[in-house]
């Protein structure tokens, strides 16, 4: 773990450096990279606290019983089914949904559920699809999601049994 | 808000939570934005334009796939690309492939998942989207009537 701090202090320091002295001698990659710097942790700003917040209070009100009779081992198919709704209201990228699946998981979620969450926030987020389809069209949006949302719970289940009978488990704390 | 008028102390500790985990996790996002600055820089959107817009549609949708997975670009932006690039005659399955591993396929977002999930789970997870977002253009090919 230590090996890594250094490295990543070093590529930081790096970059900041980069970005410093391409400001002062006007080296225009490397305004472009900072203006693309900026732009993207505004953006990330914009959501990540709305996001964590929610985060907090989940964690804090919603009992882990609740979690564990919907999301738990013991849920079914229903789980997979919940997972895929809560995951088409998810706001932003995949970025947003890593931390709200650790989250379930903390709480009591079992893993295929958790990747099915994960897969479906990224390919079925409301918002998302309705623009894709005004701009792809309508057919485009059904296949995509007919095709790809049952591959993803298959392969949820599939990667989930696997993991659980390898012993995985996430690391706490996080 | 309602949480807050519900019970002052509880919603205190929530936002301890989160803020502590904004914290732990923030030199990930850090290391994924940095990464996402240098990629759109080496990528913007008129190059992978020019990528998609190949005559082959197989080497299409086998570069689409592999853009779509190392870049970033978030739905507002891919999506009205996506129906510039349909208007030029780019292939549907090609822009399937694209939007499906921008989607799905995340190495930039990697180090956040890796700090949740482990390197091995990250791996297996992306791999795995890279194969359903090929089937997904395959699909969308085969609808559309573009393989035969």
């Amino acid at each position: 773990m230590k090996r890594n701090d250094i490295i990543r202090i070093v590529g930081l320091s790096g970059y900041a450096l980069f970005l410093v002295l391409s400001l002062a001698l006007g080296f225009d990659p490397g305004k472009e990279i900072g203006r693309n710097f900026l732009s993207f942790s505004l953006a990330m700003l914009k959501i990540l606290p709305g996001a964590f917040i929610l985060i907090g209070l989940f964690e804090v009100w919603v009992k882990r019983e609740t979690i564990e009779k919907h999301f738990g081992e013991k849920s079914g198919i229903r789980g997979y089914v919940w997972a895929i709704l809560l995951s088409s209201t998810t706001v932003g990228g995949i970025y947003v949904a890593f931390p709200i699946a650790y989250s379930l998981y903390c709480k009591g979620a079992r893993l295929g559920v958790i990747f099915t969450y994960l897969g479906a926030a990224a390919i079925c987020r409301v918002p998302m699809t309705i623009f894709e389809a005004s701009f792809l069209g309508i057919k485009f949006s059904a296949i995509r999601l007919l095709v790809s949302i049952p591959l993803v719970v298959g392969t949820s289940m599939l990667l989930g049994s696997y993991l659980a009978k390898r012993n995985y488990k996430l690391a706490a704390g996080r | 808000m309602a949480s807050l008028l519900a019970n002052r102390e509880r919603t205190r500790s929530a936002l301890k939570i989160a803020a502590k985990r904004f914290l732990h996790i923030f030199p990930a996002f850090l290391t994924m934005i940095i990464l996402v600055s240098i990629i759109l820089f080496l990528l913007p959107d008129e190059v992978i334009s020019d990528y998609l817009g190949g005559d082959n549609i197989f080497i299409g949708v086998i570069l689409a796939s592999f853009l779509g997975s190392i870049t970033f670009m978030p739905g507002f932006i891919a999506f009205p690309l996506s129906g510039i690039l349909l208007q030029r005659g780019v292939a549907y399955m090609v822009l399937a492939a694209f939007t499906t591993t921008l989607m799905m396929v995340g190495v930039l977002t990697a180090p956040i998942e890796k700090a949740y999930f482990g390197m091995k789970v990250t791996i297996l997870r992306n791999v795995i989207s890279f194969f359903i977002a090929l089937i997904v253009a395959v699909m969308i090919g085969l609808f559309f009537g573009e393989i035969f």
